[in-house]
């Protein structure tokens, strides 16, 4: 056992407190310093703000200080301060440790309120190693260690960038439950000077090439993320409104002078969503998704980047959907649901959920072979049931489909509206215009569930829920035939309890020798 | 028009004496709410507003005629690996949870349902929507089905 994951307690990264909180009080410094400029310039340069003879800036509470001949005790109260926030850094720095054993990983911090927190290696879900912007330029990174539940993470941030490639490693080999020893920590052999050093990891690929094929398996071309934001449902909402609230003034108001102000009170709108677009293309340019054997690495960001790495069996669903308007460059994007959730402001959550932002339909079919290995992977078949469940319709072999009379609810996509169950995974087939296929692992099945409605019985429709953890999607079917849906309750139970029984994903490689 | 039933066979029903409990479930929200219904009536003195709480009293008389139908549907089953709930007549649900996937089991008592000795089950899963809860047990019913499943769950536990 080597590095960090040896059982004992060890801190984080030194730069720690700077990064986490430090950086706010230097700001805090400076905004004193600049509006202390005129009378910093006046200590050095007498004379250039202040003519001699004339009595200014002493009405500011420095002058004031140093009028009253408190100078002494303001610099000492003006020092205490300082060091009371340097301890305090220091001594939250101190008292915030974290150790990984063969089971857990436990974070304990805190001064006055103490935290500790414990999370079992075998329940993790993910690990993500984050590096914003200016935890980049410092040569550190944050590791959050994923578990489920909504803002379940245990974090560690900081580390720093070699240390957290080799926890995240650690952490990953002993929540598998193989019984390797530690694989030859490659810690890289940094040479030359640290300048050399933190350059070359600044440009490094974001994964790791020991561990990683070195070539992502998609490659995100910026012309297609770029058309496929501009061609998102948020940018043709925006085109809707404003188209709306242009024709509603000339028409309605009567007059082009009003159209000035109308305008005016959507530019805050536009702002907001071409801000969030704009985000979003930033955020995919240099997205990656690479096998690891410790499950799927999903890489993005420009400046501030995070690369997750999500196990075998963590991937409780996963959704291929294509809008309209991606129909003729045959675009699609992938969501899955994951057990662990965040609430974040700056849409981390959002980002999560998303394997692929956007993509031909190979990649899709290279994706799904990464987030659902042995589905697509048994050979030509099930490429070719795939195919059929992405753009396919009408029922065959595989997919049971609505009946005729479902089109009174299912105006456009009755036809295409179905489910197939394979021996590891339920599909579910829906939408015409907004097509998606929602794919269920059976090992991940919560329940099953079929529900009808007074409309639905008088019409002999039911509708079928396939239950996982929440998340973007909801995988559920409609306006299906009784009969077929009390056949696919029967058989989905029956797969899920199966699946249940034979899955070993939670230590994904103690099979291994 | 037979209603669906995807697994036909014994249902295990709850107490009869549930529906007593359930029609004075019914009575306090329909005091409660015909009474509020009645508000914009002392607002305006129009007559014409009394219609408010007159539907919403017949709203509630007609949930409450449908009461002991709705009870006899509420049925559940514990099969091999899993436990089948179903309920609603208008509005049919029936689901099955396998055992290994419960995370927790409740044993809950409202205050009308302890008077008449009866209690409500509920079963939690990782999903949020597979909410499950069998109301009108009687309590040692409800106690044994709960270390029945616990114990169920416990010997087939299996990962998220």
């Amino acid at each position: 056992m080597i590095g960090l994951a040896d059982g004992e307690w060890h801190r984080l990264h030194p730069l720690t407190p700077l990064l986490r909180g430090g950086l706010g009080f230097i700001a805090v410094i400076g905004i004193i310093i600049a509006n202390l400029r005129e009378r910093l310039v006046e200590w050095f340069l007498p004379g250039l703000v202040c003519p001699p003879g004339e009595d200014c800036g002493q009405d500011d509470p420095i002058g004031y200080v140093v009028e009253n001949g408190y100078a002494v005790i303001g610099l000492a109260a003006l020092l205490g301060v300082l060091l009371l926030f340097v301890a305090g850094f220091y001594v939250s720095w101190r008292m915030h440790t974290f150790r990984i054993t063969d089971e857990v990983v436990e974070v304990r911090s805190g001064i006055l309120f103490r935290t500790h927190r414990k999370a079992r290696l075998d329940r993790i879900q993910g690990v993500a190693i984050a590096r914003p912007l200016f935890a980049r330029i410092f040569g550190t990174a944050k590791l959050e260690v994923e578990v489920a539940g909504q803002d379940a993470n245990v974090p560690l941030a900081y580390l720093g960038n070699a240390a957290s490639d080799a926890l995240r490693g650690d952490i990953l080999r002993l929540a598998s439950g193989s019984r390797v020893g530690s694989a030859a920590s490659s810690a890289g052999a940094a040479s030359g000077s640290l300048i050399d050093r933190r350059v070359s990891e600044l440009l490094a690929p974001e994964l790791d090439p020991s561990l990683a094929p070195p070539e992502s398996v998609v490659r995100m071309h910026p012309g297609r993320l770029i058309g496929s934001t501009l061609l998102s449902g948020t940018t043709l909402s925006l085109l809707i409104i404003l188209a709306a609230a242009i024709t509603g003034t000339v028409f309605a108001v009567g007059g082009f002078g009003e159209l000035i102000w109308t305008l005016f009170t959507l530019i805050p709108i536009a702002f907001g969503l071409a801000s969030y677009q704009v985000n979003r293309v930033l955020k995919f340019l240099r997205y990656s998704i690479a096998a690891t054997p410790d499950g799927v690495r999903i890489g993005y960001g420009l400046l501030s980047t995070r690369n997750e790495t999500v196990p075998p069996g963590r991937i409780h669903s996963v959704a291929v959907s294509q809008s309209i308007f991606w129909r003729p460059a045959d675009w699609w994007t992938i969501r899955i649901n994951r057990a662990s959730r965040q609430t974040s402001s700056d849409g981390s959550a959002q980002q999560n959920t998303v394997v692929l932002p956007v993509g031909s339909r190979d990649d899709v079919f290279r994706v799904l072979d990464l987030v659902l290995p042995g589905l697509v992977a048994d050979g030509g078949d099930t490429r070719e049931l795939l195919e059929r469940g992405l753009a396919g319709s009408g029922p065959d072999a595989d997919f049971t489909t609505s009946p005729r009379r479902a089109a009174l609810v299912r105006w456009f996509s009755w036809r295409r509206n179905g489910f197939a169950i394979l021996p590891g995974a339920v599909l579910l087939r829906r939408g015409a215009i907004w097509r998606e296929l929602a794919i269920v692992p059976t090992p991940r099945v919560q329940s099953v569930a079929i529900e009808q409605g007074p409309i639905y019985r008088g019409m002999r429709l039911v509708h079928v829920h396939v239950h996982t953890v929440a998340g973007p999607i909801s995988p559920a079917l409609g306006a299906l035939d009784a009969k077929d849906a009390e056949g696919f309750f029967r058989d989905a139970a029956v797969a899920a309890v199966a699946a249940a029984g034979t899955d070993t994903s939670h230590r994904w490689r103690s099979s291994e020798k | 028009m037979s209603s669906i039933d995807p697994v036909p066979g014994d249902w295990q029903r709850v107490s009869p004496k549930y529906v007593v409990v359930d029609l004075l479930g019914i009575l306090v929200s329909a005091i409660i709410f015909t009474a509020g219904a009645t508000v914009p009536f002392w607002v305006t003195r129009e007559p014409a507003w009394l219609i408010a709480p007159a539907a919403v009293l017949v709203l509630h008389l007609l949930i409450a005629a449908f009461t002991p139908r709705r009870v006899r549907a509420l049925g559940y089953r514990l099969r091999d690996d899993d436990l089948v709930f179903r309920k609603g007549i208008m509005f049919l649900r029936v689901v099955a949870v396998p055992y290994g996937r419960m995370q927790l089991v409740d044993v809950n008592r409202g205050p009308i349902a302890r008077a008449f000795g009866l209690s409500e089950l509920k079963l939690v899963t990782a999903a949020a929507t597979s909410h499950i809860t069998i109301p009108g047990l009687p309590e040692t019913d409800a106690e044994t089905l709960r270390d029945r499943l616990v114990e169920l769950a416990e010997s087939r536990r299996a990962g998220l």
